[in-house]
């Protein structure tokens, strides 16, 4: 335990900055991993084990598409893209046979996917660890802000997720689809009694949670080693976010990530053997103190 | 209609006799070939993220191993490795060894495991007796604790204490000559990075009394992020950092501290950057980086190191790492103590190991040697130079003085109760 290096940061600007930046750059990506997550929780009623796994194919898709154009923008194009459709083909293929099924088999199906997918990863890509590499246009200094240290691919990396998380939120409450994709959540009998194909519906929201889960893999992809079986450690960061914030939560899954990214970051100055042990800590306060999580709502 | 049997010999009968006969006839032959192979078992990392690792591992027993047997085998004997995955778990590695010695048959072990799973081979290895050599754990307590002794088991790999002796009084000379007293450390939270870290803090501050490790921070192993340690370091403003770091480890912090200038703010000190496996596969490799020899064909600077990098390329299509030379050499000191006890026996195999000098393409002097006392190597070439983007990567290396590395670690060993 350090305290005084963590009230020393808390006083100095510089540090507040750059701490606060790392937080938001953890907290974004798990956002964008969590939501999806969430969001295939709260209209499916299925906890997606195998979502991890459309992160890890984000970010080789977008390492391929990198290599093969050397666009930037195209290998994010393909690392969303891409996993877009895997996630709908999985879907309609796979998943739909099991909802409504018990727990347990949901579970399995999912697990059995999860190493499906590493072997299939390890199959094309092979099993040696790979690195996407920065592109040249972020190759450049650091800003520093205030004293603190800010690199530009972490502003666009928060800025893309905080722009998903505002479509996104935006998209469910005011557009039709979205309140089409929110009736179906709450009642999917009376949606498809109403002639709205309720199977498109579930297609089109796992495709859009691998979508986002595939985003986050891309984005992660120029500072993080890709391995098969990357999606793991992220799922169940992503898992704990999506408990804190409320299962089913958009909102508390951005506030359940960002918060979970603020504690990693300071925590790693004021509690540097115990950074992974607070995360446990503050989901077990949370879940004691409100069941549901920070936005869940009470089963009726 | 109802069968009724004959009397005699039914044709069943006359085919199970037959059969029988062949097989009496044929038993001796088969136990003979069988006899003439001996199976080596390998558990070591061939999925996640040190893949490569364990890949290159195997790459070069398999490159050993088909020399021995072109040469008549181990003591007559040609050798069948059957090498399994671990997925770097020590469980795993544990059920793995032991399945391979009873249920696969093998005779001996080969243990390419990193420090996280080499212990647990160990305990398997001192519960079978199974002669086994540790080909891939740096970990310096593994054979230097006499806790740990078994006299079955050897260590062929180089060790954290000679890397922090030479590393340290390396780094200090630097840390003299650049005025760098405030420094920080980021090593992975297990067996081997707490004991490098500690053993190359020590000899840095044994030559270079000023320094003050200001910051530390212990990253899991296999840690996907590393913001938050990167951050903290740059928070301490340290002027130097050292970092034993590996493998796909290394590659991710070593690209997400650079986009945070990282390198050009301190001096790095990252003792397993000197491996093709980082050197190759970091995009934008910063230039400078101090680090120790792990493999690289150039160091040293023999022609029989740069045939036998030169020959694993031309078969992988790549160059080996750090782990291939160990394993390589492994099979190299297996044959030549086979030779020499004229035996395949496990015990037989270890005795003579027990102080084996041989002729070796990464010795120091073209030799290395199995230490007696503690079945460790000795006289590998060992030495720290700085990174440049291309090949050859680490242009110059400064060689460590094996005299100096006994000295000091025989001091050290006094001071940990070894001896």
């Amino acid at each position: 335990m350090d305290l005084d290096a963590l009230a020393g940061c808390l006083a100095s600007s510089a540090c507040l900055v750059t701490q606060t930046t790392s937080g938001l750059i953890i907290g974004m990506l798990l956002f964008l991993v969590a939501v999806g997550l969430t969001l295939i929780f709260g209209v499916l009623k299925v906890v997606n084990f195998s979502h991890g796994a459309f992160y890890m194919f984000g970010a080789y898709f977008a390492m391929t598409a990198y290599q093969l154009t050397g666009s930037f923008a195209l290998a994010m194009l393909a690392g969303a893209a891409g996993t877009a459709i895997l996630g709908l083909i999985f879907e309609r293929v796979f998943m739909s046979r099991v909802y409504g099924a018990d727990v347990l088999m949901q579970l399995l199906v999912c697990y059995a996917f999860v190493l499906i997918f590493d072997d299939v990863v390890r199959i094309i890509w092979g099993p040696e660890f790979k690195s996407m590499g920065m592109p040249s246009a972020f190759q450049v200094m650091p800003l520093f802000i205030a004293g603190g240290v800010v690199p530009p691919y972490y502003l666009l990396l928060i800025g893309v997720a905080l722009l998903a998380a505002i479509v996104l939120g935006i998209g469910l409450s005011r557009s039709r689809i979205g309140k089409v994709i929110r009736a179906a959540a709450h009642n999917p009998g009376m949606v498809s009694a109403l002639g709205i194909n309720t199977g498109l519906i579930y297609g089109g929201v796992f495709a859009l949670g691998g979508m986002l889960a595939g985003l986050a893999g891309a984005l992660a992809a120029p500072v993080r080693s890709l391995t098969p079986g990357m999606g793991f450690s992220v799922l169940i960061e992503s898992f704990i976010v999506t408990v804190i914030g409320g299962m089913g939560s958009i909102l508390g899954a951005l506030i359940g990530a960002l918060l979970l990214g603020l504690i990693r970051s300071f925590g790693s100055l004021g509690f540097p053997l115990f950074t992974e042990g607070l995360m446990y800590l503050f989901m077990v306060i949370v879940l004691v103190s409100k069941p549901t999580g920070l936005f869940g709502k009470e089963a009726a | 209609m109802t069968r009724t049997r004959t009397p005699g010999i039914s044709r069943r009968s006359t085919l199970a006799l037959m059969g029988a006969g062949a097989m009496s006839v044929a038993a001796p032959w088969v136990a003979r070939a069988q006899a003439k192979t001996i199976k080596i078992g390998m558990p070591t990392i061939l999925s996640g993220r040190v893949a490569q690792l364990g890949t290159s591992s195997r790459n070069a027993v398999m490159l050993e191993v088909e020399k021995v047997n072109a040469a008549g085998g181990l003591a007559g004997r040609q050798i069948e490795m059957v090498v399994r995955d671990s997925k770097g778990q020590p469980q795993e590695a544990a059920r793995v060894a032991r399945e391979l010695v009873n249920t696969d048959g093998c005779e001996l072990l080969l243990d390419g495991e990193a420090s996280s799973g080499s212990f647990a081979v160990h305990e398997v290895a001192r519960d079978l007796g199974v002669l086994c050599i540790h080909t891939c754990s740096e970990a310096s307590s593994l054979t230097a604790d006499p806790k740990q002794h078994i006299p079955n088991a050897f260590r062929c790999v180089r060790q954290g204490i000679h890397d922090s002796i030479v590393g340290g009084s390396y780094a200090a000379s630097i840390a003299k000559a650049k005025g760098l007293k405030k420094w920080a450390t980021c090593s992975p939270d297990y067996a081997y990075g707490r004991d490098t870290t500690g053993e190359f803090t020590l000899y840095l501050k044994r030559f270079a009394p000023d320094v003050e490790v200001i910051s530390e921070s212990w990253p899991k192993l296999f840690q996907p992020d590393y913001t938050e340690v990167v951050t903290k370091i740059l928070q301490a403003k340290p002027q130097a950092l050292y970092s034993c770091l590996w493998g796909g480890d290394l590659t991710s912090y070593i690209d997400q501290a650079n986009i945070y200038a990282m390198f050009s703010q301190m001096e790095v000190f990252a003792v397993n950057m000197a491996d093709y496996t980082a050197l190759t596969v970091v995009k934008n490799l910063p230039k400078g980086i101090h680090s120790g020899n792990r493999y690289i064909k150039t160091f040293p600077t023999t022609p029989e190191n740069a045939a036998w990098g030169d020959a694993y390329k031309a078969k992988y299509n790549e160059y080996p790492t750090n782990w291939s030379w160990q394993n390589a050499t492994a099979v190299m000191f297996l044959s030549e103590a086979a030779k020499k006890a004229n035996s395949t026996d496990g015990k037989k195999i270890a005795e003579v190991l027990k102080g084996l000098t041989i002729k070796c393409p990464f010795g120091a002097d073209g030799t290395v040697t199995m230490r007696g006392d503690d079945h460790t190597l000795v006289g590998y070439a060992i030495g720290w130079g700085t990174t440049i983007p291309q090949e050859p990567y680490v242009p110059e290396v400064k060689a460590g003085d094996w005299k100096t590395i006994f000295e000091l670690e025989a001091e050290w060993k006094k001071s940990k109760g070894y001896t």
